[in-house]
């Protein structure tokens, strides 16, 4: 149920922040600090959860393959690989890892 | 300068942009799906993300908070925090495309990076950009959901998600879309002082809170570095 709710939830946040952008006269959001920080939150959020879900584990940190997968994948992407392979980079990489009983 | 083409050739070119970005996205959308199964969604709550949602990096952040046991309000706001882009796309836009009634309640869900990407590569011609608009976001939408479904059934039909290395397919899809946002010094220490912080605070703090806490890096960021990275939106805008 919480699950449904989260995605209710979150499904109404998105869609009034694109309502509100069509809506609101321009001088409300188009403040140079309000145009800042929306460039800057993208970036920070996508960091932090990229950093988080490598690394996080109950109670910690760890290195394990999931960080190896993820590595892989930034080569990937160094190399201008489209994004299905870079996903699927850091997947089999991990999941290579663990069947040789890595990570 | 070339002479400008007539309207039919424009029509031909805009529609065909508009499909090829549509089948692009689609490759989102398959992980996404595949992910969103594996992280504990049923088939219907990863495909009700898809539609009701309708933004990428947000159905990614939920999913992934959700996935590592964060709790429904710091995954909705994660996932809503990385809506409020959008916001900034509808103002563009609404000076643009001047949508009113029905048009404005319906297109507000069809705001989204590429639709506003190629309303603005046609913000020239009233008529373009208006097409450009609705075609590139109903393609998206209509590719992203399918490309859900098709995902999530692949998805449901793997194996243990561990030994797949789905766990280590999230991060790598965050790394993918943060990647082409790196353009600058600026957004560069953004990411990685959000990183560092919020690794930090995973020790300490409850499963979502973390990500909440970059929020508060960006807030920072905006007011110490606010020319550096408005600098970068002007070239992204140019």
């Amino acid at each position: 149920m919480s699950t449904w709710l989260a995605i209710a939830v979150t499904a109404l946040g998105c869609y009034l922040l694109k309502l509100a952008g069509l809506s609101v006269p321009e001088r409300v959001l188009d403040r140079p600090r309000v145009r800042a920080v929306a460039v800057a939150l993208p970036v920070a959020l996508l960091a932090a959860l990229a950093a988080v879900q490598t690394f996080a584990v109950p109670g910690g940190l760890a290195l394990d393959a999931r960080a190896a997968g993820v590595g892989a994948a930034a080569v990937a992407l160094a190399l201008r690989a489209p994004f299905l392979v870079v996903v699927a980079v850091a997947a089999l990489t991990a999941a290579g890892l663990r069947a040789l009983g890595v990570g | 300068m070339t002479p400008a083409p007539t309207w039919q050739r424009r029509r031909r070119a805009v529609l065909r942009d508009a499909l090829g970005v549509g089948v692009a996205t689609g490759a989102y959308g398959l992980s996404f799906g595949a992910i969103g199964v594996a992280a504990g969604l049923t088939l219907a709550q990863t495909c009700a993300t898809s539609v009701l949602i309708f933004t990428g990096g947000s159905q990614f952040a939920l999913v992934g908070v959700l996935a590592a046991g964060g709790a429904t309000v710091p995954a909705s706001v994660a996932a809503v925090l990385l809506g409020a882009r959008n916001a900034l796309y509808g103002l563009r836009l609404s000076v643009l495309l001047r949508l009113r009634g029905l048009p404005r309640v319906v297109g507000a869900q069809l705001v989204i990076d590429e639709s506003t990407a190629m309303a603005l590569a046609h913000a020239d011609d009233d008529r373009a950009r208006r097409l450009a608009f609705w075609s590139t976001g109903l393609a998206v939408f209509v590719l992203w959901n399918l490309a859900t479904l098709g995902g999530a059934l692949a998805g449901q039909s793997l194996g243990d998600p561990r030994a797949l290395g789905l766990d280590a397919a999230v991060p790598a899809a965050f790394l993918a879309l943060l990647w082409p946002r790196l353009t600058d010094r600026a957004t560069r220490a953004v990411a990685a002082a959000a990183a560092l912080g919020a690794l930090l605070l995973v020790p300490v703090t409850p499963a979502g809170v973390p990500v909440m806490a970059a929020a508060l890096v960006a807030v920072v960021a905006g007011a110490l570095w606010r020319d550096a990275l408005l600098g970068r939106s002007r070239e992204a805008a140019a």
